[in-house]
């Protein structure tokens, strides 16, 4: 079977979940080799072998973190030419999608951006994708060179398929341009515990009813009752309530979460293209005219600060 | 010191309004009102503040679209832009990300420049990789996703708020920049600016002026194609009660029914 290059999103070498996504749609169009950069693939190669990667192909350099972007296109572009893979898959972060983009250009190959499911087709892997605020669903696939997809969080389940994972050296050139723009300062942010928007079975938002950066504890109770991630509508990071890696609409995150619990939010055009293609939707909203209410499979008519702070407490009493 | 600034932007079917595909399964275009990208203004804010604080710069706004096109254009010129590049070709029809980062990139380039700057991403295509394609073609640093620009000394910094860390990026100019929603609010044309707009010169280019085969572009020269495009069936209407007291637990018990809790 042909090789599929997966480019591994990883933490000094704690594998992110959406890569183990991307080793389960690989395996269905070939072998996964998975691309690790930067230190730690010592540590991710066992974790990437137990989800399928056959290989791991390592290579580790402080360009990796100096310099923004092109250093990793060089060194996929390398793996390309030493695989002659049937599609590259990369996870659908900033950085994945402009990774993506300029490997796809240097090997003469179509792109498809954020795709929702990836399955094999008779001319090469068929991409799902959401469109028009997720009111529309495509099917495309990529007509000339080697696929390169990017795939949005969530959109597979993590399966264990053990596989050899053997680390092999990847012999990397980095070309003029790899050194272009410097990272001269890095702040990780600060982890709040709760799981990534993106990556979170339930979510939890808030938006204009929440009225004011306080009462987002309310919000975040009732997410922290039920593991979830925080959400927010541009309304409510737009006020300066909540931070905007958190806003969930077209300028922010799109989640697809198993639960979405919108609590205050009217819905939007902007905040249902993010959100819309979740899998159960909950709202709690005092207009019971507010358009988030098309969308619902449960809603109740009333205010959050009575409702929310109640459905906390009896999940909690539920959990025991 | 002069700096040519050119700012790539798009003309866009209204994200508010029902956008549909054709059925070519290209973007409806006549469906819904065509207006500037509303990603793009914050774009062409960022140059307008960067222009503001060198010496000697011009400012040219560069769209490839169809004839409504010229609308999103003439929007730059009236919040400030000095003058615009409209590239129209019927061959342009179906053009993928691919393909318009070429047209982009070669007229750019016939613009001549010192600094690109452009939106995050479009609001009808929304992949968001132009930016990148255009710094791959052009051969310049990439500062993408700033929330924050300035450009000195012949160098542009800028922050990039990422989702593990925010990073500080400096690279020399020449240079592309894509800024973010959190940039900055975009400035309103004042009625002066609208008046003004309608003197600027729009220079009109098609594909031969750039040296572009109409083949390379378009739906026959697109890398990827679209094989269908289906309506999301309407969700079906769920429960909604009114809370009289006990909204919180019926919210609950739903919960719980459904195994959440």
């Amino acid at each position: 079977m042909a090789e599929v290059l997966v480019l591994v999103d990883h933490v000094d070498g704690a594998v992110r979940k959406p890569t183990l996504e991307l080793l389960t749609l690989a395996r269905r169009i070939g072998d996964p080799v998975a691309v690790h950069l930067g230190p730690g693939a010592e540590t991710a190669a066992p974790v990437l072998a137990e989800h399928g990667a056959v290989k791991v192909l390592a290579a580790d350099a402080p360009e990796f973190t100096d310099y923004l972007v092109v250093p990793k296109v060089d060194a996929l572009q390398a793996a390309a030419a030493a695989t002659s893979p049937a599609a590259v898959l990369v996870a659908s972060s900033a950085e994945g999608k402009e990774v993506a983009a300029r490997l796809a250009l240097r090997l003469g190959s179509g792109i498809i951006t954020d795709a929702t499911d990836v399955t094999a087709g008779d001319d090469g892997p068929v991409a799902t994708q959401s469109a028009f605020a997720a009111a529309f669903t495509t099917r495309s696939r990529v007509s000339r060179g080697v696929p390169v997809i990017t795939v949005k969080p969530n959109s597979a389940p993590v399966e264990p398929a053990p596989a050899a994972g053997t680390v092999e050296p990847l012999a990397v050139t980095f070309g003029e341009l790899a050194t272009g723009t410097k990272v001269v300062a890095r702040t990780p942010r600060q982890s709040t515990g709760r799981p990534e928007l993106t990556e979170a079975a339930i979510v939890v938002s808030g938006g204009r009813g929440v009225n004011g950066a306080e009462n987002f504890s309310v919000i975040e109770a009732l997410a922290d009752s039920l593991g979830a991630a925080v959400g927010a509508s541009r309304a409510a990071v737009d006020a300066g309530w909540y931070p905007h890696t958190n806003q969930v609409g077209q300028t922010g995150k799109s989640v697809s979460p198993q639960l979405y619990i919108a609590n205050g939010i009217s819905g939007a055009i902007q905040h249902r293209a993010g959100m819309q293609t979740s899998k159960t939707i909950v709202a709690v909203n005092k207009d019971a005219e507010a358009p988030i209410f098309d969308l619902v499979d449960y809603g109740v008519v009333g205010d959050l600060f009575q409702v929310v702070p109640q459905l906390t407490e009896e999940i909690t009493a539920r959990k025991g | 010191m002069s700096l040519r600034i050119v700012v790539a932007v798009k003309y866009v079917p209204d994200a508010t309004g029902d956008r549909h595909f054709a059925d070519d399964l290209t973007t409806d275009r006549d469906a819904v009102d065509g207006l500037l990208s509303e990603l793009d203004e914050y774009a062409v804010e960022q140059a307008l503040q960067i222009a503001e604080s060198a010496e000697g710069a011009e400012i040219t706004v560069l769209t490839v679209g169809p004839e409504d096109a010229k609308d999103a254009l003439r929007k730059a010129l009236s919040m400030g832009a000095d003058k615009a590049i409209h590239v129209e070709d019927d061959a342009l029809h179906g053009t993928d990300v691919i393909g318009t980062s070429l047209v982009l990139a070669k007229a750019i380039e016939h613009a001549g420049y010192d600094l690109v700057v452009t939106g995050m991403a479009s609001t009808d295509g929304t992949a968001g990789v132009v930016p990148a394609l255009l710094a791959e073609r052009l051969g310049i640093p990439q500062v993408t996703l700033l929330s924050e620009v300035a450009v000195a000394g012949g160098k542009v910094t800028g922050r990039r708020d990422g989702d593990a860390a925010s990073e500080q990026l400096e690279a020399s100019l020449p240079a592309l920049v894509s800024v973010t929603d959190q940039s900055g609010e975009a400035r309103y044309p004042s009625f002066k600016g609208i008046m003004a707009a309608k003197k600027k010169p729009v220079e009109a280019l098609d594909l031969s002026d750039l040296g572009i085969d109409g083949a390379e572009v378009g739906l026959v020269g697109a890398w990827s194609a679209v094989q269908d495009a289906t309506a999301r069936p309407p969700r079906t209407a769920g429960t909604i009660v009114k809370d009289e007291g006990e909204g919180g637990k019926q919210l609950a018990a739903y919960l719980a029914e459904q195994k959440f809790i």
